[in-house]
């Protein structure tokens, strides 16, 4: 009981981990809390959903498919919202407001489409095996979806890490995060590393909208919405703009949610995740890694 | 009263009502926005006030009288837990932690029976009146008004300028920052005891993220030079679904694109007017 407990959060923490790796990205870099982010969680699962039933795609092919797809919508609504507000140079707190408007306005468009109905992804996107392993009497079940969640979440977290630490490109992206103007006078295009991040981090989100989609069979436009507190706890906890953190931080909410849904309730759920926030922010608003630069008024 | 008044007002109850309540709400946005703060939990205080209340009603039976000033405890005591921590730091602190304790409690009143899952509470008794609601609104537009002109007001305006020059100037800013974030929480608190004694129901699913938003449009369709035209911006959005039927299903869709295209282009607001001051 407590192992499979164990094996089921560290498949929900891998989920937290890829979303809030790109929303942390995107802050570090950028310096915007983009609320438009949670959107892209739900687009990629429904562009994942509608490959898979209009096209007969397997997961495969619709993972990545789905993922650029809400990348490039990144993109999109990066330069379509903050634009005008880069060029003013506007207090933080427009760009908060200007993506919040934006989101509500992307999901109740989604919503009033699509119709509020959670759908499902088609039975047979992925195969149903499922294996069973024993650990000294204790045992864990483990399916073909649960695997490809994690396996997916190690090759992208591993490719990040690879593009951050390995390529001139990553280069440019630290050197952005640290001071936008010095790497703009070193040669860097910053609108291009810009357009890139925002690349990035929506491909993040709309992979982690499609493995979501796949660990709970429930796609709905408002997915997004209810994920982006979960990415709020880990990025404060991990510390704004640390990746090492947001992983740790994002499996070990995973696995404390399951643990409380498990052990204690599960309507509490959603109240552990909060009372870390404003415990870490009472105790610890660098984040427990003490890394990121506290943002004091 | 005369009687077509009279019949005016039995006809559109729950919009006339809808028009108060949404203009305090419009206020208690107003507040935060007007010290350069951005809090997202004012649906949350709302939900907040309406549930204690409605319990205090239901379960305690308590007098009205009591009721409603005492529906500002609980939304003014999460405001404290929330505000202390994150008011130290930068403001998206604050805006990040209020749409989360939106989410939470939604989850928090499905989930615990005490507050009556999804069904919500029902039955409440139909305390409220239409004078108590603007009698409210009147006073608390009043009172942010000579606020707004006093030395206080001053002080809020120029920390929402410059925050860093305020707090040079001697303005206490973190202390105006907690009062403004507790008078909000206040405000909303007792909007939200009204609407539940107004309309005998209330549900989990009122106080989420899409009337959080729908509170912030209110103020920036307005703008926050007075407190007139947050509530100004609140009766138009309240009324543009009434009075045009076919946008009722992309109600959403226009508060949200009224909050984009005001941050880009209206920082002001439609209404930017700036309160007129004698010479100090």
């Amino acid at each position: 009981m407590l192992a499979q407990q164990l094996v089921n959060g560290v498949l929900l923490g891998a989920t937290y981990a890829l979303f809030a790796l790109g929303f942390t990205l995107m802050f570090g870099v950028l310096r915007v809390i983009n609320l438009t982010y949670g959107f892209y969680f739900s687009a990629g699962a429904l562009l994942a959903l509608w490959l898979t039933r209009s096209f007969g795609l397997s997961i495969w092919a619709a993972l990545p498919l789905a993922s650029v797809g809400a990348g490039a919508i990144a993109v999109v609504l990066d330069a379509v919202l903050l634009t005008r507000l880069r060029r003013l140079q506007a207090p933080e707190l427009s760009f908060l407001m200007v993506t919040l408007g934006g989101v509500l306005a992307l999901y109740a468009a989604l919503a009033a489409w699509l119709g509020p109905d959670i759908r499902r992804l088609p039975p047979g996107v992925i195969n149903a095996d499922a294996w069973t392993f024993g650990f000294g009497g204790w045992d864990v079940r483990i399916t073909a979806a649960q695997l490809l969640i994690l396996g997916a979440t190690a090759v992208l977290i591993a490719a990040l890490v690879a593009l951050m630490q390995g390529t001139r490109l990553g280069l440019a992206i630290r050197a952005m995060a640290e001071k936008p103007d010095a790497a703009e006078l070193m040669g860097i295009d910053t609108g291009r590393v810009a357009a890139l991040v925002s690349f990035l981090s929506g491909c993040l989100a709309g992979a982690g909208g499609v493995l979501i989609g796949l660990n709970f069979n429930a796609i709905h436009p408002y997915m997004g919405e209810t994920m982006m507190l979960r990415g709020f706890v880990v990025i404060i906890v991990g510390g704004m703009g640390d990746l090492r953190g947001a992983v740790i931080a994002g499996f070990a909410l995973g696995i404390i949610e399951v643990m409380t849904a498990g052990y204690v309730s599960s309507g509490l759920k959603e109240a552990v995740a909060f009372l870390i926030l404003v415990l870490v922010l009472w105790t610890r608003p660098a984040g427990l890694f003490g890394r990121a630069v506290v943002r004091r008024a | 009263m005369p009687v077509w008044l009279d019949d005016f007002l039995w006809t559109y109850q729950n919009l006339v009502h809808a028009l108060g309540i949404n203009g305090l709400l419009a206020l208690s946005m107003y507040v935060v926005l007007a010290v350069g703060q951005l809090s997202l939990g004012q649906a949350a205080f709302m939900g907040l006030g309406a549930y204690s209340s409605a319990l205090m009603t239901l379960q305690l039976k308590l007098p009205f009288v009591v009721v409603l000033p005492a529906s500002v405890l609980v939304p003014v005591l999460f405001a404290l837990a929330i505000g202390v921590p994150t008011l130290r730091l930068a403001g998206v602190y604050l805006a990040i932690s209020t749409i989360g304790l939106g989410e939470v409690l939604r989850a928090v009143y499905l989930n615990v029976d005490y507050f009556g899952g999804a069904l919500g509470l029902s039955g409440i008794p139909e305390r409220g009146q239409t004078w108590m609601i603007y009698g409210l609104l009147f006073v608390a537009v009043l009172g942010l008004w000579l606020v707004g002109r006093s030395r206080i007001g001053r002080a809020m305006e120029a920390m929402r300028e410059d925050e860093t020059a305020a707090a040079v100037m001697g303005v206490p800013v973190r202390r105006y920052r907690m009062g403004a974030l507790l008078a909000s929480a206040a405000l909303a608190g007792v909007a939200g005891c009204l609407s539940a004694h107004v309309s005998s129901f209330i549900g989990p699913n009122e106080y989420g993220f899409e009337p959080a938003v729908t509170i912030l449009s209110y103020a920036l369709l307005g703008g926050i030079g007075t407190p007139v035209a947050p509530v100004l911006g609140a009766w138009v959005l309240t009324l543009l679904p009434e009075l045009l039927r076919g946008i009722s299903d992309v109600r959403l869709v226009v508060n949200g694109v009224i909050i984009v295209l005001a941050v880009l282009f209206l920082p002001n607001g439609l209404l930017a007017v700036r309160m007129r001051r004698r010479a100090a």
